[in-house]
C-alpha cells in the first residue's frame, strides 16, 4: 500500500499484528547497581520505574475519539494494576529496521485512526502487551522466591505470595527486563476484567481545561517561520501568473514560494491543489501577506461546474439501470407479479470535515533527519509522502503524534504535510503551515454527493418481496492512486446492508456521477447516506402500507442469525444484534405509547463497522424549526472498553448527525466553493443540541469501533419523526428550510 | 507607540503592528497557546479570552484596542494549582473530547457566570462557542455544576 485507504488500512493493519510486537521486548538497562535506578522498559508500550510508577505508552492518534485513554486501558487491564498508579505516555509513530521490504515495520503496531479499527486492532496486541510484562513480573518474582509462578497473584502493583510476601512491580522490574516471556500469554476473562466496561475520564482532561494541552497547531521552534498557502480555488486548476510585489512589502514576510499541483487528471498524491504560500515571521503577517498577493489561475476543466448540474446529471443517471452491484433473486420478476411497488429517490449533498482545529503542519528538515509535528490521523502515510518528497529514509523521519483537534476523516490524507514539507525544501528554516478555515471549507477532500433511487415490492399480504437501491454518486476512485483497483462503486453502495440477505428479491445498483473534487472519508462515510435513504424509505414503505414502522423494520432484518458482510464491518452481519438495539430504543422512547399532541417519534437503526446502533427521537416543529425533545441512542459494540468514551463517542456522534442533517452542505457554483467559514457552514450550537441518552448493551463479543457508529442512524430517526410530526417528508438533505416552505 | 495591557496579571508592552489581533499576539509571541484559532472571523469562540472580565474573540479584537486592558486568558484562569470552578466542574463532569474548544468554552462561561451566578437555561443557550465535537449536552451540565460550586464558595 502507498497510499491510505479505508480497507487497504485494514489489510495493513492486521498483517501487522501478525509478527509485529508480539515477543518484541526492550531489554535496555542491566540489573545492577545504578543502572537499576534507571526506568525499565518492559514491553514496548510497559515502563517501570524502580519507585514503582508505571508508564504506559499510548500508540494512537487522539482526534478526540479518546484512543490516549482507551488503548492505554487495555494493556493495564491485563497488567493488573489500578488504573490510578498508571501515566499515560503518548508514544510518536515509529518504524524499526526490517529484512523483508519495505525494510521497515511499525514499531508499535497499527498506529493510524480511521474505520474505527483502533479498539478491535488493539484488542489483541495491546491486552498481550499488559499480559506480557504481567508475566515477566510474575515470572522475576517466581524466581526470587523459588516458587511457581502460577500461585502468584497481582492486582494493586505488586506481586504477592500466598505466603504473605510481596515485591512491587518497581522492585521486580529489572529482573523481569531480563526474562523473555512466550510469544502469547493467557488473557483474562471478561468476569476478570476490573478496568474494562469501567469510567475513565480523558486523560488529558486537566492540561485540556487548563490550556496546557498540545495540538498539532501548536508546535514550534526559535526562529520558525509561518506559511499560508493561496490555493488555486478550481478543482484540477493551476498557477497562470503571480504577482508578489505587494506581498514582499508586507513587513514580517519573509518569502514567497509556489507549491505545484497535479496535473488534470493525474493522481493526487501529495498535496491536493497547486498554490503560493506566503512565509513570514508570524501568522498575521502571512495573512496579511497573503491578502496582497495578486495570482492569475488557469481555471482546469471544471471551472463551469456546479451542484445544480452535478444533481440533474445524477437524476438522468437514475433513470437509467446502472450497473449490477449485487442480485439476489430478481427484483423485475417481483415487481411484475407484486401488488404495488412504492418508489422514493433521496439526495444527500457533500460535507466538509471541519474539524475544529484546522489542517496544519510543523516541519523541521535537515540533510539527514525530518521532523514532522502535525495532527494526523494517518501517520504511516505521512511518513511515505515525506520520504518521497525529500528522499530520506522512511527511519529518518521522525513524526510526533500531539492532539488533533478533530479529525473526522479529515486528517486520513496528509496533503497539509506534503504543503508544509514542500515550502520548508525551499526557504530552508523549520515551518509551520496554518489553514485558514477558510482554506479548510475550500480545499476538503469532501464527503461525496448522492442521489439514491429506493423501490420497494409489496405483495397483497403487505409482506416486502423485492427491494431496489440504486445509487448516483461520484466514483470513489476518482484522482485517489490507492483505490485503483477498487470498483467504481466502494464507498458509495453498502450492498450487503439490510435488507440484503432478508428480501427474496434484491438488488443493488451503481451509476457513476463525475465531478471535478477529490472525495474523502467523511466519518462514517457511506453509512451517513445509506442509512439514511434505506431508513427514511422503510419509513415511508410503512406508512404506505399501514404498518408500524418498528415491526416492519424487524421484519426486514427478519430472524436472527450471521450473515456475509463483506465491507468493512464484517465479515459477518448479526441480524439479532441490531434487532434488540432498535426493539429497546423502541421501549425506551415508549413507541406504543400516544405521542404527546404536537410531537411526532421517529426512530431508525443502522450497522456501520461492526458496531449496531438504534436511534428514538421524539420532535416537534414550530415555524419551521426542529425542536428536539428526546433523543435516544442506543449501541451493542461487544465488549465496552471506555464507558465514558464510548457514551461520549456515541452522544457526540449523534450530535454530528443531527447537525449534518439540519443544516451543512457544501456546494459549488462556477466551479467554486460556496461556503467560506463557519457563518455558512452552520454546525449545530448548544441552543438546538439535545441531551442524548445514551444506552449501552451488555456484552462479551470482542469490541467494535465506536467512533463513527452514532451518526448514521441519528439522521434518519429525526427525518422520520418531522414526518411523524408535520406529515413531511424530507427527502433531500440537509432540512435547511424545507420546513418553512414546504409546510 | 507602544499598547500596554496586562496579561494574566503582568504588564505587557506590544509595539508591532497594532491591526495584528490579539489571538496571534497570545499565540505566536506571548508563548500562550491555549487560546486557539477555530475560525478568525468571531464565529467559534474557540479564542476566546476575558478583557476586562468579558468573553472576547481574540481572533476579532485589535492589538491597537487594549491599551490599559486587563486580558485573561485560559492560562491564567486557575489560582496556581487550584482550579477555577469552571475548570473544576468542567473536570468532573469529564467535557472534553478533542478538547481543542475547551478553552474557549471555560472561558465563555466563566465569563457568564461571573455576572449571572445561577443562569436560566436560556442564558446557557446564550452561548454560541462552536463544538465539533458535540460535547454540548455535558457543556450544559458542567455549567450547572460550576454555577453550584460558585455559589457555594462564595456562601458565608
Ligand atoms: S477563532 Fe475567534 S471566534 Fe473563531
Ligand atoms: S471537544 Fe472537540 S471541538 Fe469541542
Amino acid at each position: 500500500m502507498t497510499s491510505m485507504d479505508r480497507r487497504g488500512f485494514i489489510r495493513t493493519s492486521s498483517t501487522a499484528l501478525g509478527g509485529l510486537w508480539v515477543g518484541h521486548y526492550v531489554r535496555q538497562y542491566p540489573a545492577d547497581g545504578a543502572a537499576a535506578l534507571a526506568p525499565v522498559q518492559l514491553t514496548a508500550f510497559v515502563r517501570i520505574d524502580p519507585a514503582g510508577s508505571i508508564v504506559v505508552g499510548a500508540r494512537g492518534c487522539e482526534i478526540g475519539q479518546g484512543v490516549r485513554t482507551s488503548l492505554p486501558m487495555l494493556v493495564v487491564e491485563e497488567l493488573d494494576v489500578p488504573w490510578s498508579m498508571v501515566r499515560v505516555e503518548q508514544l510518536p509513530y515509529a518504524l524499526d529496521a526490517a529484512p523483508q521490504p519495505p525494510g521497515v515495520r511499525p514499531r508499535y503496531g497499527s498506529q493510524g485512526a480511521g474505520g474505527s479499527t483502533s479498539i478491535p486492532d488493539g484488542w489483541d496486541d495491546l491486552r498481550q502487551a499488559g499480559a506480557k510484562a504481567r508475566w515477566m513480573l510474575r515470572e522475576a518474582a517466581a524466581r526470587r522466591w523459588s516458587s511457581q509462578a502460577s500461585v502468584l497473584k497481582t492486582g494493586d502493583g505488586a506481586v504477592r505470595h500466598p505466603d504473605g510476601r510481596r515485591a512491587s512491580y518497581g522492585e521486580l522490574a529489572a529482573d523481569a527486563a531480563n526474562i523473555a516471556p512466550p510469544d502469547v500469554v493467557q488473557l483474562k476473562t471478561p468476569s476478570e476484567f476490573r478496568l474494562l466496561g469501567t469510567r475513565v475520564p480523558t486523560v488529558d482532561a486537566r492540561d485540556i481545561v487548563t490550556g496546557r494541552a498540545r495540538y498539532g497547531i501548536d508546535a514550534t521552534t526559535e526562529g520558525v517561520l509561518i506559511a499560508v498557502i493561496e490555493r488555486c480555488p478550481w478543482f484540477e486548476g493551476g498557477i497562470s501568473s503571480v504577482d508578489d510585489s505587494a506581498t514582499r512589502r508586507v513587513a514580517g514576510v519573509v518569502d514567497v514560494v509556489r507549491i505545484s499541483g497535479h496535473a488534470p487528471g493525474e493522481d493526487i498524491r501529495h498535496n491536493l491543489a497547486a498554490g503560493v504560500a506566503v512565509v513570514a515571521r508570524d501568522t498575521w503577517s502571512a495573512i496579511l501577506g497573503r491578502r496582497a498577493l495578486r495570482v492569475e489561475w488557469t481555471r482546469g476543466p471544471w471551472a463551469s461546474d456546479s451542484t445544480r448540474a452535478l444533481q440533474q446529471r445524477a437524476a438522468a443517471q437514475l433513470q437509467g439501470t446502472g450497473t449490477v452491484v449485487r442480485q439476489d433473486g430478481n427484483f423485475a420478476e417481483a415487481a411484475a407479479s407484486g401488488a404495488r411497488t412504492i418508489e422514493a429517490q433521496y439526495t444527500v449533498p457533500m460535507l466538509a470535515h471541519a474539524p475544529m482545529e484546522p489542517p496544519g503542519c510543523f516541519v523541521e528538515l535537515g540533510p539527514q533527519r525530518a521532523r514532522i509535528v502535525a495532527s494526523v490521523q494517518s501517520p504511516g502515510d505521512v511518513s511515505r509522502i515525506v520520504a518521497e518528497l525529500t528522499g530520506l529514509p522512511r527511519l529518518s523521519i521522525d513524526i510526533e503524534l500531539p492532539r488533533s483537534g478533530g479529525g473526522f476523516g479529515r486528517r486520513l490524507r496528509s496533503d497539509y504535510v506534503a504543503e508544509a514539507v514542500k515550502i520548508a525544501q525551499q526557504v530552508r528554516r523549520p515551518v509551520k503551515l496554518i489553514w485558514t478555515r477558510e482554506d479548510d471549507l475550500a480545499h476538503d477532500f469532501y464527503r461525496p454527493f448522492g442521489m439514491h433511487g429506493l423501490s420497494a415490492v409489496v405483495d397483497t399480504s403487505g409482506r416486502v418481496t423485492g427491494w431496489r437501491h440504486h445509487v448516483a454518486a461520484t466514483p470513489r476512485p476518482r484522482r485517489d492512486p490507492g483505490m485503483r483497483e477498487a470498483p467504481a462503486w466502494t464507498g458509495t453502495c453498502d450492498p450487503d446492508a439490510y435488507p440484503a440477505g432478508a428480501v427474496a428479491n434484491y438488488e443493488s445498483r451503481f451509476s457513476p456521477v463525475e465531478f471535478g473534487m477529490a472525495p474523502g472519508w467523511w466519518r462514517a462515510p457511506l453509512h451517513t447516506f445509506g442509512a439514511f435513504a434505506t431508513e427514511s424509505f422503510i419509513d415511508e414503505v410503512a406508512t404506505a402500507t399501514r404498518r408500524d414502522p418498528v415491526a416492519l423494520r424487524l421484519d426486514l432484518i427478519g430472524a436472527a442469525r450471521e450473515q456475509p458482510y463483506r465491507d468493512h464491518g464484517g465479515p459477518v452481519f448479526h441480524s439479532g444484534r441490531l434487532a434488540h438495539v432498535l426493539q429497546e430504543a423502541a421501549r425506551l422512547i415508549a413507541w406504543n405509547s400516544p405521542t404527546p399532541a404536537g410531537r411526532g417519534r421517529g426512530i431508525a437503526c443502522h450497522f456501520t463497522f461492526g458496531g449496531y446502533a438504534a436511534h428514538a427521537l421524539e420532535v416537534s416543529v414550530v415555524n419551521g424549526s426542529v425542536r428536539i425533545h428526546r433523543c435516544i441512542c442506543v449501541a451493542d459494540v461487544g465488549q465496552v472498553v471506555n464507558l465514558a468514551g464510548l457514551e461520549a463517542q456515541l452522544s457526540g456522534g449523534t450530535i454530528d448527525g443531527l447537525s449534518t442533517a439540519l443544516r451543512l452542505e457544501v456546494t459549488w457554483a462556477n466551479g467554486r466553493v460556496q461556503q467560506r467559514n463557519f457563518p455558512d457552514y452552520p454546525l449545530m450550537r448548544l441552543r438546538e443540541a439535545p441531551d442524548v441518552e445514551v444506552h449501552v448493551v451488555q456484552s462479551t463479543r470482542a469490541p467494535a469501533g465506536a467512533g463513527e457508529m452514532g451518526i448514521p442512524s441519528a439522521l434518519p430517526a429525526l427525518t422520520n419523526a418531522i414526518h411523524a410530526a408535520t406529515g413531511k417528508r424530507i427527502r433531500t438533505l440537509p432540512i435547511g428550510d424545507q420546513l418553512r416552505t414546504g409546510g | 507607540m507602544a499598547v500596554r495591557f496586562t496579561l494574566n496579571g503582568r504588564d505587557v508592552a506590544f509595539d508591532g503592528d497594532a491591526s495584528m489581533p490579539l489571538l496571534w499576539y497570545l499565540r505566536d509571541y506571548a508563548g500562550l497557546a491555549g487560546t486557539r484559532f477555530g475560525c478568525g472571523v468571531g464565529a467559534c469562540g474557540a479564542c476566546t479570552v476575558h478583557i476586562d472580565e468579558r468573553a472576547t474573540r481574540s481572533c476579532s479584537r485589535a492589538m491597537s484596542t487594549l491599551d490599559g486592558r486587563e486580558v485573561r486568558t485560559i492560562e491564567g484562569l486557575a489560582q496556581g494549582e487550584t482550579l477555577h470552578p469552571v475548570q473544576q466542574a468542567w473536570l468532573d463532569e469529564d467535557v472534553p473530547q478533542c478538547g481543542y474548544c475547551q478553552a474557549g468554552q471555560i472561558m465563555a462561561a466563566a465569563a457568564l457566570l461571573s455576572r449571572t451566578p445561577s443562569p436560566s437555561d436560556e442564558e446557557i443557550n446564550g452561548l454560541t462557542n462552536l463544538c465539533r465535537c458535540g460535547t454540548y449536552p455535558k457543556i450544559r451540565k458542567a455549567l450547572h455544576r460550576a454555577a453550584a460550586l460558585l455559589r457555594e464558595e462564595k456562601a458565608p
